[in-house]
């Protein structure tokens, strides 16, 4: 029970990171070196829009990544956190419940 | 002694004095608190030392400047420097903080059941980390000498001796708390001129919204970057905003310097720190902002300091300019050549006719003098260059002094020393990294400077795939991972030497592999380190079972 629950975990986990990092490397690699040429056709400002994301647009969303990434993360510990609960519960039956603790 | 000097001696004295007390109150009493200041930091706390231990004296005084004479394609150290932390938050801090040792060497050891590769791992730690340190103490000699008119060596000296007190009584423990106090000052000393300068200069006090707004009617009005576009042009100089390296040379530097990031060993044992796994995310989503705050005012000062440098010193009369020009002179970080005889600077483009030269370094150093701030932010800038290269110098002697007494005598040599002896080894051994990284901090050899930039691609080349692999490739075996490793190391270490040292005069782009500079190398070491151990691995035995379950048990979430 508790390995399936671990797969399943480890799945979305790299599913997350996927995710990010896709977003990573089309904002850095994509936008601010491939693409600034092209982008700097687009103007706010006084910013020419490849030159912003390359210097400083990119900086905000790698903040923004990992934050999310941490919510993220957050929510799916403790969903695996309640879902190997419950199994040890079921596992456990009869059992006392009360070395729940240092299992999770 | 002048005014600007006074207000210097105030806030060193007052930081070194704060760092002192903070090295007396956190005396480390076991191992534990020695390697990994006993466990328990606040994220927030390591958030803010990990920003310390990171921005050393080349992000404090040199970024700015290499940034402003290299426009947009300054950006490599922008993006490089900062999305290292995605990887580092993403593929290495929460799983290294679950596996919970002490050092790299230590999850490279124990991942790949090998001395050998422990020993490879020790052997790229100490070169990374002592490549990089004596730059700091370089560094900070430089602000001395430069600041008070002591020399290098007295300079160097003092820095030794204030660093030599919290990390060889503290440890991790007294690093960790001196590192919060630097972060404070050293990005109060960043962002005070930076907001003055904006306010002057745009009328507005956020320096990355000044960046992108119209110049006050005294500086000549239109948007800044517009204006230092037309300036560079109109002194022959590219535009500013344009690139002009090639675009797969910039694409290779920003990735070496990203996976070098996140392979520098002295900021990936900060994340073994923090209480849980939880904590060492959260602890890197801070340590981020943290270093943004001064990684998006960077390029906003190298544009303010290069517009003003433009614009106050071409074409003025030479005898006319103000008293900075000629303090900055006597250290000849400035120079003047009067060629033409018209008593005038001409600052251009071409090498025939231009008359002035200017070192990077002086975009941070002297940008408040030449902005005409008060002295005592001009003074702010000397406490806040010497706080960047003193916690990065501790975090990477602490990396030194561990792979000593932790990984090389406990875990490889002597395994039978008691724990007492293990922590006496750890600080006779930061004693002595001191003392070295201090004599080369003096006796600079001519290639420390140009190397320090080259340790991220050795950590790109070694430890990224190494670890990266060890966590997400169950099957990745000793014998994988110790050639990939060496490949990796060994390729990047040779491209590098042979263009910088052996054949400088061959380092253009039309001799490098695929155009990659040897600053980019860092990147095809990362990819050779890769796909040297996927295909070792492949002819040799899988990991045994009980490092599969390690694997696994990294993976899951602790408490």
């Amino acid at each position: 029970m508790r390995d399936e629950h671990a797969r399943a975990y480890w799945k979305a986990n790299v599913r997350i990171l996927t995710t990010l990092l896709s977003i990573w490397f089309f904002v850095s690699f994509v936008c601010g070196i491939l693409l600034a040429d092209f982008l700097d056709n687009f103007r706010f400002a006084g910013f020419k829009l490849g030159f912003w994301i390359a210097q400083q647009g990119s900086i905000y969303v790698f903040m923004v990544l990992i934050i999310v990434y941490v919510f993220w993360m957050d929510k799916l510990d403790s969903r695996y956190k309640a879902n190997t609960k419950a199994a040890n519960f079921k596992a456990a039956d009869s059992q006392s419940a009360s070395d729940e603790d240092s299992q999770s | 002694m002048s005014s600007v000097q006074l207000w210097t001696y105030l806030f060193i004295g007052l930081s070194f004095g704060l760092y002192i007390a903070i090295a007396v109150w956190t005396r480390a009493g076991s191992t534990h608190e020695f390697y990994v200041a006993g466990g328990g930091v606040h994220p927030v706390t390591n958030g803010m030392a990990t920003a310390a231990d990171w921005m050393s004296a080349a992000s404090f005084i040199s970024m700015a400047g290499l940034i402003s004479f290299l426009g947009r394609d300054g950006t490599f150290y922008l993006m490089g420097w900062t999305g290292g932390y995605v990887l580092l938050a993403l593929l290495l801090a929460p799983y290294l903080r679950k596996f919970g040792k002490f050092t790299v060497p230590d999850f490279i050891g124990d991942r790949y059941y090998s001395r050998s590769a422990r020993l490879v791992a020790i052997f790229c730690a100490i070169s990374i980390s002592f490549v990089y340190v004596c730059g700091q103490m370089q560094g900070a000699g430089i602000v001395f000498s430069r600041f008070l008119e002591v020399d290098i060596t007295t300079g160097v000296i003092i820095g030794m001796t204030v660093v030599f007190f919290y990390a060889v009584l503290g440890g991790m423990k007294g690093i960790t708390y001196t590192q919060v106090a630097q972060y404070c000052v050293l990005i109060f000393a960043y962002m005070v001129p930076a907001i003055f300068i904006s306010i002057m200069m745009t009328g507005n006090a956020i320096p990355q919204i000044g960046f992108g707004s119209e110049l006050t009617p005294e500086y000549g009005g239109g948007y800044l970057l517009d204006r230092l576009d037309n300036l560079s042009v109109e002194l022959g100089f590219a535009p500013y905003t344009e690139g002009q390296r090639s675009t797969q040379d910039v694409f290779f530097i920003t990735a070496a310097l990203m996976f070098g990031t996140a392979g520098l060993p002295h900021v990936i044992i900060r994340f073994f720190t923090v209480p849980s796994v939880r904590a060492a995310r959260v602890s890197a989503a801070y340590a981020l902002l943290f270093i943004g705050v001064l990684y998006t005012t960077a390029p906003a000062v190298a544009a303010f300091a290069k517009t003003n440098l433009m614009n106050t010193v071409n074409n003025a009369v030479y005898e006319e300019l103000p008293e900075w020009f000629r303090t900055w002179e006597d250290t000849r970080l400035i120079s003047f050549e009067d060629r033409n005889g018209d008593g005038r600077v001409q600052y251009l483009a071409d090498p025939a006719v231009n008359e002035l030269t200017v070192n990077r370094d002086i975009m941070v150093l002297a940008n408040p003098e030449i902005a005409g701030l008060p002295d005592w932010v001009v003074a702010l800038v000397a406490a806040g260059a010497l706080a960047a290269a003193l916690s990065t110098a501790a975090g990477l002697l602490l990396v030194i002094s561990t792979a000593v007494s932790h990984d090389l005598l406990k875990r490889s040599l002597m395994p039978q020393i008691t724990e007492k002896q293990e922590l006496r080894y750890a600080r006779i051994a930061i004693f002595v990294a001191i003392l070295v990284a201090g004599y080369f901090g003096i006796n600079p050899p001519g290639f420390v400077a140009e190397v320090v930039a080259f340790a991220f691609g050795l950590a790109a080349a070694s430890f990224f795939p190494a670890i990266v692999l060890g966590i997400f490739y169950k099957r990745m075996n000793r014998q994988g991972a110790i050639a990939g490793m060496v490949a990796g190391f060994s390729f990047t270490a040779l491209y590098i030497i042979y263009f910088k040292f052996i054949a400088p005069e061959l380092s253009t782009p039309a001799h490098w592999l695929f155009g990659i500079s040897p600053e980019g190398i860092g990147t095809v070491g990362t990819m050779i380190n890769t796909a040297v151990a996927l295909t070792i691995c492949r002819f040799t035995a899988a990991p045994p079972r009980y490092i599969q379950q390690m694997v696994e048990e990294i993976r899951l979430p602790g408490h």
